[in-house]
């Protein structure tokens, strides 16, 4: 990131429970509303299911469940009552509540981050940009690349390599 | 036909090699140090040199000899390369391809005799080399321009285009790979069009659907035989492997093969290449006896090992069998046993079946000497693992003095495989074909009483056989929305056991594309993969030993409990837990693994003797002491007036030990729940088997109890019998227990 501290950057800036974020508009592969998606069951909670990308089996990380916030209204016992949807239907939080997946390229290939709403792409200056202060738990503090002071909220752009990452390595626990 | 099929390979491998051996000898000039590129010229010239030898090609032979000879002096350092030289190699390679395009051609070496090109080296090397040679020159002559038509000779000066080559090409797997994967899209979104065009009337769209529709079934066809092979690519080079061992180890051994003409993926026939022949040379090796032996025993002199390929549901079966001495199921055993790899009890306890299958273990060889063709100990573990690698399964058997059979069942592609579709919980998913026996389905009645449960735990009744239930609902964690009126059961194979999995409905088979489930899922053993479905959604594919492994808790919990039953996992791949359950005084339901029970044993009390203060009977001319497990345990036996004791005997060790028990109440194969330890003498913990709390044995400590003086005593006691003195009356708990 350090190249966005000495000139203007594009951000791709969706919602996730209230938080508002950002990532480099050119990490950002494809945006997508209402995906239809698979369930897998015994998946770690970050892993929300599996969506058809032309072909391709793409991972959807609940955005949520990986920064810590609360899960999804409507969907409040997880994945548990997303068993009681019928075959095949998406999870009723993620497209009740009007989920969007926000395709990003990884090392790991695409992976796709469910958040709640997508907004503009805006671009900002590298003045505004401040590495992620102190006070954020130390484990989510990893996953944020900085913020971004905009004029009555704040930017939290994320590290989409190690946001990918955490879906895996909380896996592993 | 065999023949030609070899001088067309070949022809092929040559070709290829010899274009790169022009660009590999322009890179040397360059670089006359590179040891690399000269070694690898003269790998490829040798390997000319050797097969034109057997396949008769003798001017061609001269010539590879020629240059093979010039090549070794430069590898040695005997020779600079100049330019002048890399010209005389150069011109060997030309005349060396001319004499492959008119074996292309004619099937003959052809008219044009490389005189010229052969006079060259020959000058390079100087008269010594010649002598060598000479036998070569001799058979030269003319005899050629008998079969071959003179304008081949015309054609064979200026090459044209090799017809070789013209017909096939060498295309890369991963283009091959993605273009199946492109198919596989094509396909789903023709399906999509068909799904469209069936709700509208429109005459234009429905014929250009209908032609959409044949043609990409004929292109997924097309292209999924781009990668199709016969297996007899891989047996061709059989016959002569067979021969030259037999020669070698002077035997005689007849070829037998059916069904060379079943096709596989191309990427299976290669992986299946070498554990094949390694099979083969396992059998033409130790199988096959030496002929006076054979003839010793009245069995035909010459040995016969036979290869059958055949589809069988949706895999392909390859079976290598030979009639030679077969393997005694004693003798792998003992080897096991001083391998190490199992100890007595383990060996004692396995089936012949499984005790030669034993062969499959990794540091197994049963080869009495180290031949240079087999018995180095590496082999028949890596020939399992590498099929197993593919999804195919490899099993033994062998009949002492009649012979063995290997048979290799393997999926005819890695790429597509049927699946059987089916629902759970309301999710779509699929079940590899291989691994499916059978289906149940109950209805009505049945569905309340042919499942059947032991303790809770669901069993049903197949034939004459229980099979283990497994719900997939549970063992995924999903809601059931089966009917009680109908129930759907897959029996499925994992390992050696069958198992049944119930599931709520059972929909179709299809053929589907295995894609990888990636990073983030890569901890869940359950799923083997995902697919595409045709109506554009994923449904995941289960991994049948996966699903085996996790709705059988236990078996991982008793693998490190009871190291005893590794062995047997490592066998039989299988992991379920087997359990003798009985009762001893105020301990209603005690556990201990089947598979450390020798026998079970009605004694009448009157045979009980006491000796070194201990209850012991006679048993089977030996000793047997007899541990009063509800003693042991602290608590009262409650059958003490019965006329027959029940007694678990079991192998402790070097001893058998009887475990005298109240009743013998059930033997079960069930998942354990919830275990936790124990600090009670003599039990190692208790779970939950089949709904009810049971306690499990600690068998060390029934060993440490009825052997209290173990192995120490035992030779003061020979130390003191061979002095001829009394051994000192002991003092033993266990008989104070016992009285």
């Amino acid at each position: 990131m350090s190249a966005s501290q000495h000139t203007s950057h594009q951000y791709a800036t969706f919602v996730v429970a209230g938080q508002f974020l950002g990532v480099d508009v050119t990490e950002v592969q494809e945006v997508l509303r209402g995906q239809s998606m698979t369930r897998v069951p015994l998946a770690p909670p970050v892993v929300e299911g599996l969506i058809n990308l032309r072909g391709q089996i793409v991972p959807a990380l609940d955005m949520r469940c990986v920064l810590g916030l609360p899960p999804r209204p409507r969907d409040p016992g997880g994945n548990e009552s997303a068993a009681a949807v019928s075959p095949g239907a998406v999870s009723p939080g993620a497209v009740s509540q009007g989920a969007v997946s926000v395709v990003v390229r990884s090392a790991h290939g695409a992976v796709s981050l469910q958040v709640d709403e997508i907004e503009d792409v805006i671009e900002l200056d590298a003045g505004s940009f401040e590495a992620p202060p102190p006070n954020i738990d130390g484990a989510l503090r990893t996953l944020f690349a900085g913020v971004h002071k905009l004029e009555g909220r704040l930017l939290l752009v994320l590290d989409t390599g190690r946001t990918v990452e955490r879906g895996i390595s909380q896996e592993r626990n | 036909m065999e023949d030609q099929e070899i001088i067309r390979e070949f022809l092929v491998e040559s070709t290829e090699n010899l274009a790169r051996v022009d660009r590999e000898m322009v890179e040397l000039e360059r670089q006359p140090q590179n040891t690399d590129l000269l070694a690898s010229v003269f790998r490829t010239i040798h390997t000319i040199k050797g097969t034109c030898g057997f396949l008769g090609f003798t001017r061609l032979e001269a010539i590879a000899h020629a240059t093979e000879n010039i090549l070794s002096e430069l590898r040695s350092g005997k020779r600079e390369l100049t330019v002048e030289l890399t010209s005389v190699i150069l011109d060997a390679v030309d005349a060396i391809k001319r004499i492959l395009a008119s074996i292309e051609t004619g099937g003959e070496e052809g008219p044009v005799f490389e005189q010229n090109v052969l006079a060259c080296l020959r000058g390079v090397l100087g008269p010594g080399e010649e002598k060598d040679d000479e036998p070569a020159r001799a058979s030269e002559p003319r005899r050629s321009t008998l079969a071959a038509d003179p304008a081949a000779g015309e054609e064979s000066r200026q090459p044209k285009s090799s017809l070789v080559s013209d017909a096939g090409l060498r295309v890369d797997v991963g283009l091959l790979d993605r273009l199946m994967d492109m198919v596989g899209e094509l396909v789903l979104t023709r399906n999509q069009v068909l799904q469209y065009n069936a709700q509208r009337e429109d005459a234009t769209l429905n014929t250009v659907s209908q032609r959409l529709n044949l043609i990409t079934t004929e292109l997924q066809e097309g292209v999924m035989k781009t990668r199709m092979q016969p297996i007899g690519v891989v047996w061709n080079k059989l016959p002569r492997i067979v021969r030259d061992l037999a020669t070698m180890l002077r035997k005689e051994i007849d070829l037998r093969m059916e069904g060379a003409e079943t096709e596989l993926d191309r990427t299976i026939i290669e992986a299946i290449k070498d554990p094949l022949v390694h099979i083969v040379r396992n059998s033409c090796d130790h199988g096959i006896e030496a002929r006076e032996v054979r003839v010793e025993q009245g069995k035909p002199a010459r040995g016969c090992l036979s290869l059958r390929a055949f589809h069988e549901g949706g895999q392909v079966n390859i079976e290598i069998s030979d009639d030679g001495a077969g393997m005694d199921p004693q003798r792998l055993r003992s080897k096991a046993q001083e391998r190490g790899l199992l100890t007595a009890e383990q060996a004692q306890r396995l089936s012949d079946r499984d005790a030669v299958n034993l062969v499959f273990l990794a540091g197994f060889s049963t080869a009495q000497t180290v031949t240079n063709i087999s018995g180095r100990g590496v082999g028949m573990d890596v020939v399992r693992t590498s099929i197993e690698r593919i999804g195919g399964t490899v099993d033994l058997a062998s009949t002492p003095g009649q012979g063995t059979t290997v048979r290799v069942k393997i999926p005819l592609t890695l790429a597509i495989i049927p699946g059987l579709v089916v629902w759970a919980g309301g999710e779509r998913f699929l079940v590899p074909q291989a691994s499916l026996q059978e289906l149940i389905r109950l209805e009505g009645d049945a569905a309340r009483t042919r499942i059947e449960y032991i303790q809770h735990t669901a069993v049903c009744r197949l034939r004459d056989r229980l099979i283990p239930l497994a719900d997939l609902n549970q063992v995924l964690g999903l809601t059931s929305r089966r009917s009680a009126e109908e129930v759907s059961i897959l029996v499925l194979q994992a390992g050696d056991a069958p198992f049944g999995l119930i599931v709520d409905t059972i929909s179709d088979t299809q053929e589907i594309v295995v894609k990888p489930l990636g990073q983030h899922l890569k901890g869940l053993n359950c799923y083997a993969g995902a697919t595409i479905m045709g109506d554009g959604k994923i449904a995941l594919i289960l991994d049948v030993a996966g699903i085996a492994a996790r709705a059988e808790i236990f078996a991982a919990a008793e693998e490190e409990g009871a190291a005893d039953r590794g062995a047997q996992v490592a066998v039989s791949g299988t992991l379920t837990s087997s359990l003798l359950l009985f009762r001893a005084g105020e301990f209603r339901r005690i556990a201990m693994p089947l598979g450390a029970v020798s026998r079970l044993e009605s004694i009448p009390r009157s045979r009980v003797e006491r000796a070194s203060g201990r209850e012991v009977v006679q048993y089977r001319n030996r000793l047997l002491p007899l541990v009063p497990l509800a003693g042991m345990l602290g608590s009262r036996a409650e059958c003490q007036e019965e006329e027959q004791l029940h007694v678990v005997v079991y192998r402790a060790g070097s001893t058998d030990l009887g475990l005298v028990v109240d009743e013998i109440t059930d033997i079960i194969q069930e998942n354990v729940l919830s275990p936790y330890g124990s600090d009670r003498p003599g039990l190692v913990g208790s779970a939950i088997v089949g709904g009810k709390s049971t306690d499990f044995l600690d068998l060390d400590a029934v060993a440490g109890w009825a052997n209290l003086a173990g192995e120490g005593s035992l030779a003061n006691l020979r130390r003191m019998l061979s002095a001829g003195e009394q051994p000192a009356a002991e003092k033993g708990v266990m008989g104070e227990v016992a009285s």
